[in-house]
């Protein structure tokens, strides 16, 4: 096992580093305060970042990306999570990799523009009634003709206001299995301004301002077949093919910002100084630092080892599920304690640990609850022995 | 044209720069490492030429350990062509490297050397000008902008009370300043790139050269920290106290 960085990978952390701290850093106060993030100010980071070569770096090279393997994509992520979540995937946006099963002529309309930064694409999956258990949707698909009829409600639906297109997914069907019904589902490619689909305002909440979630409506949604993606009722499938290491991505960031979060809280422990000396030189103190590196590191070493089997083609579902499970709940722990080292000063806006902490909420429900992960990590347990 | 930048890897500015336990020098285990910023505004500006026409190639030099290859690398991410690698564990001083530099623009023969005013490590601000003292070249220290005409490089320096503006008869070397250039981003794709581009390793000997140390470190100490100041009650008292420091 090899655990060291090459020079490429290090140089990759350097330069996206730099840029994080030298045009993300400088904004957060404002998006933070506003809750808003200005379309002036992401035209110029995003234009800095395509200079950079940051835009859709998780991108193969063929199709304009950087062409990385998972672990260096991983490194990318992990610095750019240090910076606000609304500034990162903004103004320096990861296309999803599903845009990458299109047909020749979805590329050319979806891809191509996503990877150049003139488009920005979302995702839709949840609905009210289906969160975790997303294959009991009821926004459906009906064939007519050559054209497919969309309707229903879609939720949580993040970025889908700045989008320019949503890829939803719908259930298009019904199948018998062995365990009963199964729902078929299909994916379809949706313009803005398709006749019968409507994007409203979603909920504020606790984590990551500046982020927005909406809500879409289909009603009578009509669209050519040429808009799906992927096979007709395959869209689970096309999804698991190419959306598995969204589960790595978020857990990646959630590294660059417990590691920021510490940061903060091992550099206040060696200055501040109470009772006559510094307050790292506390038990009380010192042994939280401990606990927070040793989490740390177990957390990096998850999610890189899952990231390094991605590219071996051996990862595993529990694989990914440990590192994401591991990650989002240390960075819960991280912010914590580091909120807790510094008292009241660490609750204040001044810091970016108050923040951290309420940003570090959504990272234990998105992209499958801390639950969900359990649950694929025990099924798979149970499985090897006929459970 | 051909223009040579030397560039120098340094502690990372953002570091906390600890003073070794036996005052030897500073501690370098385990610090973050980066290109001097100074080379970095090299770099951009040597870029800044070649895309204007008046440079085809530009060729970094780094001295120093085998790592110093990954400050290279860099340069060349950002986009030089090629690279040479002086290696050497000594501690390059200014006098050794200039002769090492003189070296390489013999072997090279460029027209133009860029490099940074000083290394932000030992803020010796002397290798650019031993180089064109050793070269009998022209020199145009603390460029805040260069311009190229032909066999005439306009240098803008920053001096004390304002700008000079000189012309050099090239070849010429000019250090730069921090206000020249705003250097950019090794892009990630460049990253991947950049390891195609070539890189040769050579020793000081390779061209007539020895880094040998010439100067003896005494000690090394951190600066004493600042002390507490003393609240004046009014101006007459801030008058008398800073005559009786003997300031004023």
């Amino acid at each position: 096992m090899q655990f060291g960085l090459s020079e490429e990978q290090r140089l990759i952390v350097d330069t996206t580093r730099a840029f994080v701290e030298n045009e993300l850093y400088p904004h957060e106060a404002e998006v933070e305060r506003t809750g808003v993030l200005r379309p002036e100010l992401i035209a110029e980071i995003k234009a800095k970042a395509i200079a950079a070569g940051l835009y859709a770096a998780n991108m193969p090279a063929d199709v304009g990306g950087a062409g990385l393997d998972t672990v260096t994509w991983l490194l990318y992520e992990k610095e750019l999570g240090r910076a606000s979540y609304a500034l990162h995937w903004n103004c320096v946006a990861r296309p999803s990799n599903i845009l990458l099963a299109g047909t020749p002529e979805q590329r050319e309309r979806y891809l191509f523009p996503c990877i150049r930064g003139e488009k920005s694409d979302c995702l839709a999956m949840t609905e009210p009634n289906a969160g975790s258990d997303l294959r009991s949707m009821q926004a459906s698909a009906v064939q007519d003709g050559d054209d497919w009829v969309l309707n229903g409600t879609k939720h949580f639906i993040s970025h889908a206001d700045m989008a320019d297109f949503v890829i939803t997914f719908m259930a298009s069907g019904e199948e018998d299995t062995p365990r009963g019904k199964r729902k078929k589902i299909t994916a379809f490619f949706v313009d803005k301004g398709t006749p019968g689909f409507s994007v409203r305002d979603g909920y504020q909440n606790v984590s990551h301002r500046g982020y927005t979630n909406s809500v879409l409506e289909f009603d009578d949604c009509r669209l050519p077949k040429q808009q799906v993606l992927g096979e007709v009722h395959k869209g689970f499938e096309v999804a698991n093919a190419w959306l598995g290491a969204t589960r790595l991505q978020v857990a990646a960031t959630c590294l660059g910002r417990a590691e920021r979060a510490f940061g903060h809280a091992v550099s206040y422990a060696a200055e501040r100084k109470q009772f006559g000396q510094q307050i790292g030189k506390f038990q009380g103190v010192s042994f939280k630092l401990a606990d927070m590196a040793t989490e740390m590191k177990a957390a990096n070493l998850l999610v890189f080892e899952a990231g390094w089997k991605y590219d071996q083609g051996t990862v595993t579902d529990e694989d990914m599920a440990m590192a994401k499970l591991k990650a989002t709940e240390m960075l819960a722990f991280v912010a914590d304690e580091a909120i807790q080292i510094y008292g009241g000063m660490g609750l204040m806006n001044d810091l970016p640990l108050e923040r951290i902490w309420r940003d570090a909420r959504v990272e234990r429900i998105w992209e499958g609850t801390s639950e969900i992960q359990r649950h694929i990590i025990s099924r798979a347990l149970l499985r090897a022995v006929g459970g | 044209m051909k223009v040579l930048v030397p560039v120098k890897r340094v502690v990372d500015a953002n570091v906390k720069v600890r003073v070794k336990g036996d005052g030897s020098g500073v501690e370098l285990a385990n610090v973050k490492m980066a290109m001097n910023p100074f080379d970095e505004i090299a770099v951009e500006e040597a870029i800044r030429l070649k895309d204007a026409g008046k440079v085809e190639e530009i060729i970094v030099v780094s001295i120093g350990p085998a790592q110093a290859q990954e400050t290279l690398r860099t340069a060349l991410a950002m986009g030089a062509d090629r690279a040479i690698l002086v290696k050497t564990d000594e501690t390059a001083e200014p006098l050794g490297v200039a002769k090492v530099l003189k070296g390489v623009v013999d072997a090279e023969k460029p027209g133009l050397v860029i490099l940074g005013k000083q290394a932000i490590d030992d803020d010796a601000n002397q290798t650019g000008q031993m180089l064109a003292a050793l070269l009998g070249w022209a020199q145009g220290t603390f460029a805040s902008k260069v311009e190229i005409n032909g066999d005439k490089a306009k240098v803008t320096r920053e001096v004390d009370g304002g700008l000079q503006t000189i012309d050099l008869k090239m070849p010429a070397i000019v250090t730069v300043d921090l206000r020249l250039n705003q250097p950019r981003y090794a892009s990630l794709p460049n990253i991947m790139k950049a390891k195609k581009k070539p890189l040769d390793e050579k020793s000081a000997a390779d061209f007539g050269a020895d880094l040998k140390p010439r100067l003896k470190v005494v000690k090394t100490e951190e600066p004493g920290g600042r002390k507490a100041g003393v609240k004046v009650k009014d101006v007459a008292e801030l008058v008398s106290s800073l005559k009786s420091a003997g300031v004023i």
